[in-house]
């Protein structure tokens, strides 16, 4: 078993869900190399070789890789992905961009989002927005993999792996990036959060959304997150949405405001470890999932929580 | 420019879906089955771009069973002009299904190709960008924007920090977000017009594509079920419920 991760970072910074992909390394059973294929990134390479169970850090650096395009960095990974049995990467929106591009290329299937790995060959995966989980066996030599953050630990810090600086392609490819428009916020990055407090349609508007949601997450040091219904009728933006296609989230405490609990919604944060439901509908399903559920006007009950913690 | 749309019927994003008791899959008979939502907006947006004159021709596809053929009608009725069908009983994976549209691409001659980013049910996210890694086409993924103009398409994709805008020659494949548009529903004369739009039908073996399944579901289970939970009268007992039973504050 040869096991390669590849790095999501944005030439500054490794990120998390790079420490989750090697858990999943660590469940395999092996140490993995680990690929920072980027531009002026050595900075990401040293994070990377601090943490547990990295093999060895392989460097690419190059201008052609300085935009992290889908298509540069397949091409990239492709000059050393058959030395491998296993290729891991994030189910994040980096993730799920370039790992089916490696697949494809290297003619072998894809297993999008495990779970939990069952052995070499085997791993269970969420099928139908996780009302089912399916366990899948691959008979391709190399196995391309996206990882669920949210089902293995992040390897701790405490390694320190050699960093190997490899040849890097040199043509970047046709696609280039023309803008790029970043959510700031001083919260919490949503996926890694110890506290959630994420809003639905129930707040009726993005100013109530922002009003009421923004103290709650400071006495909480929480991360706002918000349902689809919140995003599309654009009281948060799209990188706020938990579920199904947006984002999975497994916190300590997920307080959910003002959400019906959609299938679709109840997806992406089912795995939370505590949660809280404050809905005026007491039908609401969200309640089916709820640890500890209020049925209350949220524009009473949110201030007044925000007020009592 | 013609645009090449792959459509794939899904069980109804409405359906709550039942694991089959002897964990061999999840049940599909008698159930209502749809477009999968995310090829609908695919559809929605090349119209679209007929409508505004950027495309000439709006062709989609489907592989899979014959019934496959409802979700290509369904297609025609939003205002496709012409359907094909990749008739098979086998079990189709994304990897396969790349590999079949790529075998219409290269018939087609499509400048365009747009597909859903993922399906609802086998959620796998795969298949634009294996079709895109194939033809050796640039991709842009989860988009929730698209100009096309001067051979070039510019697409605002959505990616986990906010928004990312790409630009890249075509023919390229751009698969869709949510957020892109919001499909139309089709009129009843529409429907009456798409039952007499043509659908070609294809087979994998006349396309020369091998589609056996390259992973084995060994079985499918429901997943562990949440312990029911509490409701609290007032605010005041949540806070003394977070506090000393839950600990989480």
């Amino acid at each position: 078993m040869k096991i390669l991760v590849i790095a999501e970072h944005d030439n500054q910074k490794l990120a998390p869900a790079t420490a989750h992909a090697l858990g999943a390394a660590k469940a395999l059973g092996a140490a993995a190399d680990v690929l920072v294929a980027g531009h002026g990134c050595r900075a990401v390479a040293e994070q990377a070789a601090k943490l547990e169970g990295v093999a060895r850090v392989l460097l690419a650096d190059s201008p052609a890789l300085a935009d992290l395009t889908a298509e540069a960095l397949a091409a990239q990974a492709l000059k050393i992905a058959k030395e491998y049995t296993h290729i891991l990467v994030p189910a994040t929106a980096f993730g799920k961009n370039v790992a089916p591009r490696i697949a494809a290329l290297l003619d072998v299937a894809q297993i999008s989002d495990i779970v939990k790995v069952i052995d070499a060959d085997t791993f269970v995966r969420p099928i139908y927005a996780g009302n089912a989980l399916a366990t899948v066996r691959s008979s391709d030599p190399i196995k391309v993999i996206t990882v669920r953050g949210t089902a293995f630990d992040a390897v701790a810090d405490g390694g320190n792996a050699p960093i190997e600086t490899i040849e890097a392609i040199a043509e970047p490819g046709p696609t280039k990036v023309v803008g790029r428009e970043v959510t700031k916020s001083a919260r919490p990055e949503l996926t890694n959060a110890r506290v959630i407090v994420s809003g639905g349609r129930g707040l009726g508007s993005a100013e109530k959304f922002h009003e009421l949601l923004e103290p709650l997450a400071d006495k909480l040091g929480a991360a706002i997150g918000a349902s689809r219904a919140a995003v599309d009728a654009g009281y948060a933006p799209n990188d706020y949405q938990v579920g199904q296609t947006g984002k999975i989230v497994a916190p300590e405490l997920y307080v959910a405001i003002g959400i019906s609990g959609a299938i679709q919604h109840l997806a992406g944060m089912k795995d939370s470890k505590v949660i809280v439901a404050i809905n005026k509908d007491p039908e609401a399903p969200i309640f089916q999932v709820a640890d500890y559920g209020l049925v209350a006007d949220l524009f009473q009950a949110v201030p007044e929580l925000t007020q009592k913690l | 420019m013609k645009i090449l749309v792959p459509v794939k019927r899904v069980v109804d994003y409405n359906v709550k879906i039942r694991v089959k008791p002897d964990g061999s899959g999840v049940d599909t008979a008698n159930v209502k089955m749809s477009m999968n939502p995310f090829d609908e907006i695919a559809v929605e947006e090349a119209i679209r771009l007929k409508e505004a004159g950027v495309a000439s021709e709006v062709i989609v596809v489907s592989c899979g069973v014959a019934q496959c053929q409802e979700t290509l009608r369904a297609a025609m009725a939003m205002g496709a002009d012409r359907g094909i069908l990749v008739q098979t009983d086998v079990e189709l994976q994304p990897l396969a299904v790349a590999k079949l549209l790529k075998a219409v691409v290269e018939k087609e001659q499509p400048g365009l190709v747009i597909a859903g980013k993922q399906a609802i049910d086998d959620d796998a996210n795969q298949t634009g960008q294996m079709l895109a890694a194939l033809l050796g086409w640039p991709q842009a993924t989860f988009a929730s924007k698209v100009v096309i103009a001067d051979g070039k398409a510019v697409v605002t994709r959505e990616v986990d920090g906010g928004l990312e805008t790409l630009e890249l020659p075509l023919p390229a494949v751009i698969t869709t977000d949510l957020r892109l548009n919001e499909p139309r529903f089709a009129t009843l004369p529409n429907i009456m017009k798409a039952k007499k739009k043509p659908i070609d039908t294809l087979t994998p073996e006349a396309l020369g594509v091998d589609v056996t399944p390259r992973l084995v579901t060994l079985k499918v289970e429901e997943p562990p079920k949440r312990k029911a939970g509490v409701m609290v009268g007032s605010v005041d007992e949540l806070v003394e419920k977070l506090r000393n039973e839950a600990k989480v504050i």
